[in-house]
C-alpha cells in the first residue's frame, strides 16, 4: 500500500509535465497574440514587447525557461493585468471559487443527506418519489441553464435578488442554488441507495430487538455504516465544485478563477493559461487519488500494489 | 449432494442474445421508454426540420421582434424576429448530430484503446494506459477550446474536439473489463483450443464488456449537448445564423428580461433531452446487468456511476 501510494504521488509530476507541454504547444498555435488590440500595435513597438517578454525566441526554449520557473514555483506574469503576477491572480480567483464552492458543498452534502435519508426510510412514500424525481431533474439539469431559470425568476419578475457581481450574500444566493442543485442530487441518490442496502442488515434488526429508540439506530446504526459510500463522492463533488464553476461565474460576473481561465484564453494571457490548466489537473489528479484510497481504506478487500 | 442436472436446465433464461435480451428488459422499465419516446419524438421533428418548421429558422420578421408565442409563431420570436419553434427544431439537428457522433467516436477509440491494453501485454498495456491517465488528466473544457480556437468552429470539430475528451473513461473501464475477464475458465479455455486474441476479443471479450460501454456513451450523449452548449456561451459556438441549441439558450441569455419566453423554451429543450438521455441510460444499465430482477418499486440500487455524470460537471473543467 505504501508502496503503492508513493507510486501514485511520483506519478503526478509526469501527469503535470506532460499536460504542461501538450497546453504549452497547443496554445501557441492559437492564431493571434497577447498583443493583439482593437489599435494595432507598431511593429517596431510588437517586437520590443515580444522580445522583453522572450516571446520572440524558439518555442522549446519558452517552455525551458517557463519550467525553470515553475520548478522554483515562479509562475510568470499576467500579460494583461500589468505584469501582475499570475500566482497574485489565481490566488484572488481562488479565494472567491472556494468560497463559492464551499458553500456549495455544505448545502448540497447537507440536503442530500437529509432527502436520501428520508427517501429511504419511508420508502415508496410519495416524499420517496418526490425525492427521486428531483436527483433525477437535478442530475440532468445542467447548472447553467437552472442558474438563468434562477435569474428569470428571481431577478426579472420578482426583483429579489441582484443578477450577478460577487461580494454581499445577496450575490451568493443564486449561483450557490445553482451550482449545489447537482451534487445535491448525486449525493441523495448515492445516499438513498446506501441506506436502503443497510436497512434489513442483521445489526439493524438486533438494534431495535434490544429495544433501542428509533432515532438511536437509525442515528448510530444506520447512517454511521450507510454514509461510508457517501463520503467517498464528497471528493470528486468537492474538487468539482471549486474548480469547475467556470459557466457560472461567467453567468453569474463572478471574478473567479474559472472566469480567470475563460478570459485568459481570448486574451492569449499564456501565464493565467498555463497557471490555471496546472491548477486544475492538480486539482483533478489529487481528487483521483484521494477516491482510490478512499475506497481501499472503507472496502479492505481492495488491496492496491505497485507496478513492478 | 449431486443436483438433478435437469433443474439447472430449466433455471436458464432461454436464450435470445445478449442484445435482445437486454432489450426486452429496457422495454419494461417505465421512465426509459419515456426517455426513448422523446427522444425519437425529437429525433423524428430534427430529422423532418424543413418539413415541419413554420418559418424558416433564419428568416427575420422585424415586425414581431422577441413577441410572444402566438398562433403565427408557436414559441414566439427572438431579436431578430426569427421563429423560435423553427430555430429549435433546426437546433436540434446539429445538438443531436453532436450528441451521437462524440459518443461514436468517444466509443470507438475508446474501446480500441481499451482492447489493446488489455489484450497487449505489460509493455502496451503500461504506455497505453498512461497516455490515458494523461488525456483523463487535462481539464476537458481547456482541450476543447484550444482544438476549437486553432482548428476554427465547424461542426465536424466541435465534434472531434468533444469526442476527444471524452473516450478516457470508456478505455479505462473496457480495460479493466478484459484484464478480469481474461481470468475466467471461458477464455482460458478458447485460449487453449488456439483462439487469436481477434477471435477472443471478438467472441468473448466485447460481447462481456459492451453493456457498460453503451451505458457510459448514453449517459456522455447529454454531457456532449452540455459541452457543446458551454462553448457556444464563452462564444465558440457554430457562427451564426446556424441555430444550434448552444446559441439559443446564449442568444436568449442576452434577452433574458426581455423575452423569458426565449430562456425557458430553449432551457427546456436541452433540459427534457439531456433528462430523456439519462432515463435510457439508467434503463441500459439495468437491462445490462441480469441480475437485477425486473422491479416494480422505485431503483434499490441507484447508486449512479462515476460514468453517470457529466464530463464537464466530473472533471471541474
Amino acid at each position: 500500500m505504501a508502496a503503492y501510494l508513493m507510486q501514485r504521488i511520483l506519478w503526478i509530476v509526469p501527469v503535470l509535465v506532460a499536460v504542461a507541454v501538450i497546453t504549452f504547444v497547443l496554445m501557441h498555435q492559437v492564431p493571434g497574440g497577447p498583443w493583439d488590440r482593437s489599435k494595432r500595435l507598431p511593429p517596431q513597438a510588437l517586437e520590443n514587447v515580444n522580445q522583453s517578454y522572450g516571446l520572440d525566441r524558439p518555442l522549446w526554449q519558452q517552455f525551458g525557461s517557463y519550467a525553470l520557473g515553475l520548478a522554483q514555483g515562479d509562475l510568470g506574469v499576467s500579460f494583461r493585468s500589468n505584469n501582475r503576477p499570475v500566482s497574485d491572480v489565481l490566488g484572488d480567483g481562488i479565494r472567491i471559487s472556494a468560497t463559492l464552492g464551499l458553500l456549495a458543498l455544505v448545502l448540497s452534502a447537507t440536503a442530500g443527506v437529509a432527502l436520501g435519508v428520508v427517501a429511504a426510510l419511508r420508502r415508496n412514500s410519495a416524499l420517496d418519489f418526490a425525492s427521486v424525481a428531483f436527483a433525477t431533474a437535478g442530475a440532468s439539469v445542467p447548472s447553467f441553464i437552472l442558474g438563468m431559470l434562477l435569474l428569470v425568476l428571481f431577478t426579472g419578475y420578482l426583483h429579489w435578488l441582484p443578477s450577478g457581481g460577487w461580494g454581499s450574500p445577496q450575490q451568493a444566493v443564486m449561483p450557490v442554488l445553482a451550482l449545489s442543485a447537482w451534487p445535491t442530487a448525486y449525493i441523495a441518490r448515492v445516499t438513498r441507495a446506501s441506506v436502503l442496502d443497510v436497512l434489513h442488515q442483521d445489526y439493524v434488526r438486533t438494534a431495535r430487538a434490544k429495544g433501542l429508540q428509533e432515532r438511536v439506530v437509525v442515528l448510530r446504526h444506520m447512517l454511521r455504516n450507510a454514509l461510508i459510500p457517501v463520503l467517498t463522492v464528497i471528493g470528486p463533488v468537492a474538487a468539482m465544485l471549486v474548480t469547475g464553476s467556470f459557466i457560472i461565474e461567467q453567468l453569474f460576473a463572478i471574478p473567479g478563477i474559472g472566469r480567470a481561465f475563460v478570459t485568459s484564453i481570448g486574451a492569449r494571457d499564456y501565464g493565467v493559461i498555463m497557471g490555471t490548466t496546472l491548477l486544475y489537473t492538480f486539482v483533478i489528479v489529487i481528487a483521483n487519488l484521494l477516491v482510490d484510497l478512499l475506497y481501499a481504506i472503507i472496502d479492505p478487500r481492495i488491496r492496491y500494489q505497485a507496478h513492478g | 449432494m449431486a443436483e438433478p442436472a435437469g433443474a439447472i436446465v430449466t433455471l436458464a433464461p432461454p436464450d435470445r442474445g445478449w442484445l435482445r435480451d437486454a432489450l426486452r428488459r429496457l422495454l419494461r422499465n417505465r421512465p426509459a421508454v419515456v426517455g426513448i419516446v422523446i427522444i425519437t419524438i425529437f429525433g423524428l421533428m430534427a430529422l423532418l426540420a424543413p418539413w415541419v418548421d413554420h418559418h424558416p429558422p433564419t428568416d427575420q420578421h422585424l415586425d414581431a421582434t422577441l413577441s410572444g408565442p402566438s398562433a403565427r409563431f408557436w414559441l414566439g420570436t427572438d431579436q431578430l424576429g426569427r421563429d423560435q419553434y423553427s430555430r429549435l427544431l433546426h437546433g436540434a439537428r446539429v445538438s443531436l448530430t453532436i450528441g451521437v457522433l462524440t459518443q461514436a467516436l468517444a466509443l470507438t477509440l475508446g474501446v480500441t484503446v481499451g482492447l489493446a491494453a488489455g489484450l497487449g501485454g505489460r509493455r502496451a498495456d503500461s504506455l497505453l494506459m498512461r497516455a490515458t491517465d494523461v488525456a483523463y488528466s487535462f481539464p476537458d473544457l481547456l482541450m476543447m477550446i484550444l482544438l476549437v480556437s486553432i482548428f476554427g468552429v465547424s461542426t465536424i470539430m466541435l465534434i472531434l474536439a468533444i469526442g476527444l475528451v471524452s473516450w478516457t473513461t470508456i478505455a479505462r473501464l473496457v480495460r479493466g473489463q478484459v484484464l478480469s475477464l481474461q481470468e475466467e475458465d471461458y477464455v482460458l479455455a478458447a485460449r487453449a483450443l488456439g483462439a487469436s486474441n481477434w477471435r477472443i476479443a471478438r467472441h468473448h471479450l466485447l460481447p462481456n464488456v459492451m453493456g457498460p460501454v453503451i451505458v457510459t456513451a448514453t449517459f456522455g450523449i447529454p454531457a456532449a449537448i452540455f459541452a457543446e452548449a458551454a462553448l457556444a456561451f464563452i462564444g465558440l459556438g457554430l457562427p451564426p445564423p446556424t441555430p444550434t441549441w448552444g446559441r439559443l439558450v446564449t442568444d436568449s441569455f442576452n434577452a433574458m428580461f426581455a423575452a423569458p419566453h426565449l430562456v425557458v423554451t430553449s432551457c427546456l429543450a436541452v433540459a427534457i433531452t439531456m433528462m430523456s438521455f439519462t432515463f435510457i441510460g439508467d434503463g441500459l444499465r439495468d437491462a445490462f446487468d441480469p441480475r437485477t430482477p425486473p422491479r416494480r418499486s422505485l431503483p434499490d440500487t441507484a447508486a449512479p456511476r462515476v460514468a453517470a455524470v457529466p464530463h464537464e460537471e466530473r472533471k471541474a473543467a
